[in-house]
């Protein structure tokens, strides 16, 4: 009954999201109030009804419901409460039932904090809004519901898979997703703005906010993946540069290039149509990488189902959305003039060289991760991108964004003088260069690289410090943005020193054994037999120490989830602020002996601990108060119409 | 209309992806078709004293499907494997699997095998290149691998390319 009300919820939505989606759009059109005015209740009633869905899907997990297909496929009663309700979207129908819930999260709060928009911007946003509700409600109901039932019913589900049985993997989806649709905001914005013919200062405005929760989202989102891949993996490696990771990192850096863009089209009224066009490419590219991940074109890590059906649909989605969108960018835009005039060294120009960079790396992952896919279509081969080609071409073109970014904010907007840009940073630039030249010292193996990459962060921490000696108005969107650069920086440690001076060994440990790295012992005392809920284990216990003194106790594990009969390798981490240690369990051995592989992995968390702080001074440059107050927001839409 | 180029690219792409559901990703060809079938001299899964070596099928046209009883997907095409044992010789090559294990599946869910080798180790496996199982392989008479299907043997897979393939081998 339960999954028949939820069936019935998601059929309504449907028709309340038809309805969203044509009479404000007709009624912005046609000047019509009483219509426009239906797209906040209406955006209201379908996120009840989709949540009403989504709680009945998450009713028969909790409850054992193997009679509904989807359940009995991603659940099962030895699994514990917690993963029952992350199984809600741990398939492919679950998952889109989050995505939809999501873009209801969204409408929602466009329809309550938007009092200071005008009525016919808000009926646009949300129509459009509703107009990918609908179609993505019918991507569900008519190829993947995730309420059909299944009779016989099992008498046990077949588990969720035991990689997605964790903590990291409960939030990583929902955060993901919150960046992805996110960025359907700022599209809706911009799709809306075209319509109305009025690409204006307040439309960025309106923007900012809205982009820089969903990039943060998104950082999040990127960051908890990359973490449950180093840990859960139990390989040690945080990115391996796979096609799904590059889906969501592509919209990531359209994201950042738009946040950028957004800013000057705010303050000083240009790059608009190129404003524009990043906040399509953005979401497009989130739609992207949802066909990615959910078609199956491309292989994988993270193997999902392959359904060419469901691949068509999505295309099709994707091709009337991004496609609409983008003849409408070409229909419009002519109209657009230009907006303000600037020198070549002013603000503009430092952030116009940013947008350069950040779309040419998008570029280039694009390039990478669909380059398979284009040599098959040709008949020419198989072939794999792997990390060397994203390393070689990636890194290049961020280092000299990372420079940038300690100029920019410095530089005053329309003009900037070079001889005063140049006393203000010289000494942040002799800085960097000797502290960038000496650090590695301290790790004792000096290294060109790890110099570069610590006097680049140096010189981003050095930099954003100084531009609040250079204004005296401190906004919080000011703390915000050195906040977010200082992540970066801090992002950039990591990855450098990790990338630098890592180490591992793979030994053969038998009870009692102990083998050597990086300064620190591992002996293996014993292994034992642990039994979970859904899995039996076997357990090692290593004692870590250095010098003779203590360190830590580790125990990785070797599980057997019973209902899959997968074996995953939980491995155990001591973390610290400079150093993991990385131990996992690998195979057993003739002899009594067990493969384990140890791990020295300095400074690894200041990559997720830089994503973290990112996220912040997002968040911090989100919440300023100019873009909450509905006053002057209004006065700024009178003064411009 | 200089900006035209902009739809046109995203047509382009579309036509890309579109094409992309067409494809198999994971249909990979083998460096080892039309070589021959590595040698290997293994152990038998029921008889552990008696082994078997490929040599023994020389002059047939025959299947060697890779197995474990870890391995949920070879449940999934086990049916398929069974049917296809009525008409083609197939030798089932068990994969670091425990014989405690892979014996009871055989009782459990039939064995269509001619009969299994153990690779307890994974070494022929290796020879092979199997990167996944269950994997299958059609060999000729003159012990020339011709086939590769990587993954889950499907009803379509079995009907519109081994039982063919196998036919002509045979004819020929």
């Amino acid at each position: 009954m339960i999954p028949e009300l939820g069936q019935v919820a998601l059929s309504l939505a449907l028709a309340v999201a038809v309805v969203q989606a044509f009479f404000p759009l007709a009624g912005a059109h046609g000047g019509n109030l009483a219509w426009m005015s239906l797209a906040r209740p209406a955006a209201q009633a379908q996120a009840l009804l989709v949540a009403f869905a989504f709680g009945c899907l998450t009713w028969s997990f909790v409850t054992n419901d193997f009679s509904v297909s989807y359940v009995a496929m991603h659940s099962n009663s030895a699994l514990p409460l917690h993963y029952r309700v992350a199984g809600v979207w741990g398939g492919h129908e679950g998952s889109f039932l989050l995505w939809c819930l999501i873009l209801c999260v969204w409408m929602v709060a466009v329809s309550l904090f938007s009092a200071h928009l005008p009525e016919e911007m808000v009926a646009r946003v949300l129509g459009i809004m509703g107009l990918l509700a609908a179609g993505f409600i019918a991507f569900m109901l008519f190829t993947s519901n995730p309420f059909d039932r299944l009779f016989p019913a099992p008498p046990d589900g077949r588990d969720l898979n035991p990689l997605l049985q964790d903590p990291g993997m409960v939030l990583h989806p929902p955060m993901l997703y919150m960046g992805y649709v996110g960025f359907s905001v700022a599209f809706c914005f911009a799709v809306a703005a075209l319509l109305s013919g009025r690409l204006d200062a307040a439309w960025a405005r309106w923007s900012r906010p809205w982009t820089t929760v969903a990039w943060c989202f998104l950082t999040l989102g990127i960051a908890l993946g990359s973490a449950w891949a180093y840990y859960e993996l139990g390989w040690g490696g945080w990115w391996f540069w796979d096609p799904v990771e590059n889906a969501s990192f592509m919209p990531w850096i359209v994201g950042t290039a738009l946040i950028h863009s957004l800013a000057v089209t705010e303050k000083r009224g240009a790059f608009r149509s190129w404003t524009v066009l990043l906040a399509i490419v953005a979401f497009a590219l989130s739609l992207l990488g949802t066909f990615l991940v959910r078609s199956g074109v491309l292989t994988s890590v993270h193997a999902f189902a392959v359904d060419p059906k469901r691949g068509i649909f999505i295309l099709g989605l994707f091709a009337v959305f991004i496609g609409g969108a983008l003849l409408l960018y070409v229909w419009r835009t002519s109209r657009i003039g230009l907006g303000g005039s600037f020198e070549p060294v002013s603000r503009e120009s430092f952030l116009l060289a940013n947008n350069v960079l950040l779309a040419a790396a998008a570029g280039t992952v694009f390039l990478g991760t669909l380059y398979p896919l284009a040599i098959d279509a040709f008949g020419a081969g198989k072939i794999s991108v792997g990390p060397p080609y994203f390393e070689a071409v990636f890194a290049p073109l961020m280092a000299p964004a990372l420079f940038l970014m300690g100029v920019g904010p410095l530089a005053r907007w329309k003009r900037s003088s070079v001889p005063e840009l140049a006393v203000l940073l010289r000494w942040a630039l002799a800085v960097s260069l000797v502290l960038g030249f000496l650090l590695p010292l301290l790790f004792g193996d000096w290294s060109a690289l790890v110099g570069f990459g610590l006097a680049l962060a140096i010189w981003i921490v050095i930099t954003a410090l100084l531009s609040f000696k250079r204004t005296l108005a401190h906004s919080r969107s000011h703390y915000g943005m050195a906040l977010a650069h200082i992540g970066v920086a801090v992002f950039v440690v990591g990855v450098t020193v990790v990338k630098g001076y890592e180490s591992q060994e793979d030994v053969r440990l038998k009870p009692g054994d102990s083998a050597a790295l990086a300064g620190y012992a591992f002996r293996l005392d014993e292994v034992s037999t642990v039994r979970g809920p859904n899995y039996v284990s076997a357990r090692g216990h290593v004692s870590v120490t250095r010098d003779g003194k203590p360190v830590t106790t580790l125990y990785p594990e070797r599980r057997i989830y019973t209902v899959q009969e997968q074996v995953m390798t939980e491995a155990a981490i001591d973390p610290g602020l400079t150093r993991d240690l990385y131990v996992s369990l690998g195979d057993p051995l003739p002899g009594g002996a067990w493969l384990i592989r140890v791990q020295h992995k300095p400074f690894i968390d200041w990559i997720w601990g830089g994503c973290l702080i990112m996220a912040l001074g997002g968040l911090l440059a989100a919440s300023d108060r100019r873009y909450r107050f509905a006053q002057k927001a209004k006065r700024v839409v009178e003064a411009t119409a | 209309m200089k900006k035209l180029w902009l739809p046109l690219g995203f047509i382009v792409l579309l036509g890309l992806l579109g094409v992309g559901l067409k494809l198999n990703p994971r249909e990979v060809p083998s460096p080892l078709i039309g070589k021959s079938a590595p040698p290997f001299e293994l152990p038998r899964l029921d008889e552990p004293a008696k082994t078997f070596t490929q040599k023994e099928m020389l002059g047939k046209v025959w299947v060697l499907n890779v197995w474990a009883s870890w391995c949920p997907p070879c449940l999934v095409e086990h049916p398929v494997v069974t049917e296809l044992a009525k008409t083609i010789p197939v030798v089932g090559l068990n994969y670091k699997d425990a014989r405690d294990d892979a014996l009871p599946w055989l009782a459990r869910n039939g064995n269509p095998y001619q009969l299994s080798v153990y690779d307890a180790a994974g070494r022929i496996a290796i020879d092979y290149g199997v990167y996944g199982v269950p994997e299958t392989y059609v060999i000729d008479r003159k012990g020339v691998i011709r086939y590769k299907h990587i993954g889950p043997l499907t009803p379509e897979v079995a009907q519109n390319k081994l039982v063919p393939l196998v036919k002509e081998l045979s004819g020929g």
